[in-house]
């Protein structure tokens, strides 16, 4: 009895807390994404965003939070009402699911598995059906239209995302999440003599993937300018026409979980997850969770700004982008580091204790 | 350890029978490419208890996050009628029926050759090291690109050829199609693109 104990429930007692501690960390933190979202885009626009609620609005998002889950849910009466319930839970259980992977600082990660980027794919592979059986099961052609869309997109840019993960990958030698930000010690910067610093994460090194693997998380995640799928202008708001409160929250919610996954990611693989930009004294004092917060948050500024100020994608160019542009380039890249790192030695694999 | 396996084992091994009689059984097409994804899901998880995290992951990515995604794409657009479907399925029911024997009889044969068959089994070489020497994706790819290299390519060019005969049967060259063309979009300049004519007043162009 003291071995099921020892093995089973205190293990499993303290995994459930660091989760419910993560859990509620990374939702505080998506509803201060949100309103930095909605700042950002406002000041761009010279408005002032949300300013009523709490000091500068800093409580906007859960006064949102609040209305959207006091009004009363309607399920339309013709649309199959067991899938159309199914759907946002899908969409938020599976954006949050992958958080379980992401190592914020060294060691601080709820499941250390080796491999944790195969998870993320695998995961974030899944969140296209969400929008699928949300969009079907509303039985309505806006939806519907808004659903199919989106499909195409996802599944086509999780092809180019996928090319320049096996880029990181070949780089590092493991799949593990951990390893891929300690394999970032050493690049560019220390081969030319420099101490480590942020010249060897791997943005530079490897950085048309840099900029492809970005857009390619715009388009995953459904952020403009390529947001065809809640196209205003021609589906209203695509597969989520039919969705008002609670529904509509957590389909909101699973989109930003999302986004935020993408911005986590981008840190990881190319920004250096929690190394500091330069690794001496006063840099190194810091921290390594509030590299990663910082490096996220810029990130994030980058999604927010191009949403700001880049116009929608038409259909078939976001198509031709994704297939003619970023798959072709994304396996050229595959070929090249790897032909690269044949020629000059494969690079170390960066295991740290 | 081995009773919160069983434990698991059984949870994902009931899902994956229970969600496969659903997608037989369900009357919604849709909702059977539903049911065949919680399938997938579950054979997932079974492959997880197993120690193949790598098949596991991949058959989600691959099946769940690619095929099952295309196969529900066009159950939902072809608006299936299931009712006349089902009225000539008693047709095939012999075909079915010797399909599932042979298939009942290869996995008989399978599971149990090792009580009929002890040498065969034993000289077979284990393709694989065990896991606490090499991770399961190290030792997949050792062997993968080494030992069988020549299937894995062959294989990869069976899919290949397949996808150019698909994309050859569905192309059709229609004339007098309008077609983009990004690269000359591009290099238009005013003095191709622009016409300056002096218009006479009255008369028109």
């Amino acid at each position: 009895m003291t071995d099921f104990f020892s093995f089973y429930v205190w293990p499993g007692l303290i995994i459930l807390a660091q989760s419910v501690l993560f859990l509620v960390v990374l939702l505080v933190l998506i509803a201060y994404i949100l309103l930095a979202d909605r700042k950002v885009w406002a000041a761009v626009q010279n408005r002032r965003g949300p300013n009523v609620v709490g000091p500068w609005g800093l409580f906007q998002s859960f006064a949102d939070l609040l209305k959207f889950v006091l009004k009363e849910p309607v399920v339309p009466a013709s649309s199959d009402k067991v899938v159309f319930l199914l759907a946002p839970l899908v969409a938020v259980t599976l954006a949050l699911a992958t958080f379980a992977v992401v190592p914020v600082a060294d060691g601080w990660v709820i499941a250390d598995i080796n491999i944790g980027i195969l998870y993320v794919f695998a995961i974030s592979s899944l969140e296209v059906y969400g929008v699928i059986m949300g969009g079907w099961a509303s039985n309505s052609k806006y939806a519907f239209l808004g659903a199919l869309r989106s499909a195409a997109q996802m599944v086509s840019y999780e092809v180019s995302i996928g090319f320049v993960i096996v880029t990181v990958l070949l780089c590092v030698g493991s799949l593990n999440l951990s390893h891929i930000v300690l394999a970032q010690q050493t690049g560019f910067g220390t081969m030319i003599g420099l101490p480590n610093t942020f010249l060897d994460w791997h943005w530079l090194g490897l950085f048309p993937m840099f900029i492809v693997f970005f857009i390619s998380a715009l388009a995953e995640t459904n952020r403009p300018p390529f947001d065809l799928p809640e196209a205003e202008s021609e589906l209203v708001a695509g597969f989520m026409v039919e969705y008002g409160s609670t529904p509509y929250m957590m389909f909101m919610l699973g989109e930003y979980a999302a986004i935020t996954l993408m911005c986590c990611l981008t840190t990881i693989l190319f920004l250096g997850g929690w190394l500091p930009p330069f690794n001496f004294a006063p840099f190194t004092w810091v921290p390594g969770v509030i590299w990663f917060l910082a490096k996220v948050a810029l990130v994030f500024f980058m999604f927010a700004m191009v949403k700001a100020f880049v116009p929608r994608y038409r259909y078939d160019q976001l198509m031709r982008l994704g297939w003619k542009v970023f798959l072709p380039l994304s396996l050229a890249m595959v070929v090249i580091v790897a032909f690269v790192l044949q020629l000059f030695g494969w690079g170390a694999v960066a295991v740290a204790a | 350890m081995l009773g919160l396996q069983a434990f698991f084992f059984y949870i994902f091994a009931f899902i994956a029978v229970g969600a496969a009689l659903m997608v037989v059984f369900s009357r919604n097409p849709v909702h059977s490419v539903l049911f065949l994804i919680l399938t997938f899901v579950a054979a997932a998880g079974l492959f997880l208890l197993a120690g193949a995290e790598f098949l596991a992951l991949i058959l989600i990515v691959v099946y769940v996050g690619a095929v099952a995604i295309l196969f529900l794409f066009v159950v939902m657009m072809l608006d299936l009628d299931f009712g006349r479907i089902k009225q000539g399925a008693l047709e095939y029911a012999p075909f079915g029926l010797i399909i599932g024997v042979v298939l009942l009889a290869e996995l008989i044969i399978a599971a149990t050759g090792s009580v009929y068959e002890p040498e065969i089994v034993a000289n077979t070489a284990m393709p694989m090291p065990p896991l606490s020497v090499m991770s399961n994706i190290e030792a997949l790819g050792s062997v993968l690109y080494t030992r069988y290299i020549l299937f894995f390519q062959l294989a990869g060019l069976i899919l290949f050829v397949a996808m150019i005969g698909a994309i050859v049967l569905t192309l059709r060259h229609k004339a007098g199609l309008k077609r983009q063309s990004i690269p000359a979009q591009v290099a238009r300049n005013p003095a191709t693109a622009i016409e300056v004519r002096k218009v006479e007043s009255g008369r028109g162009i």
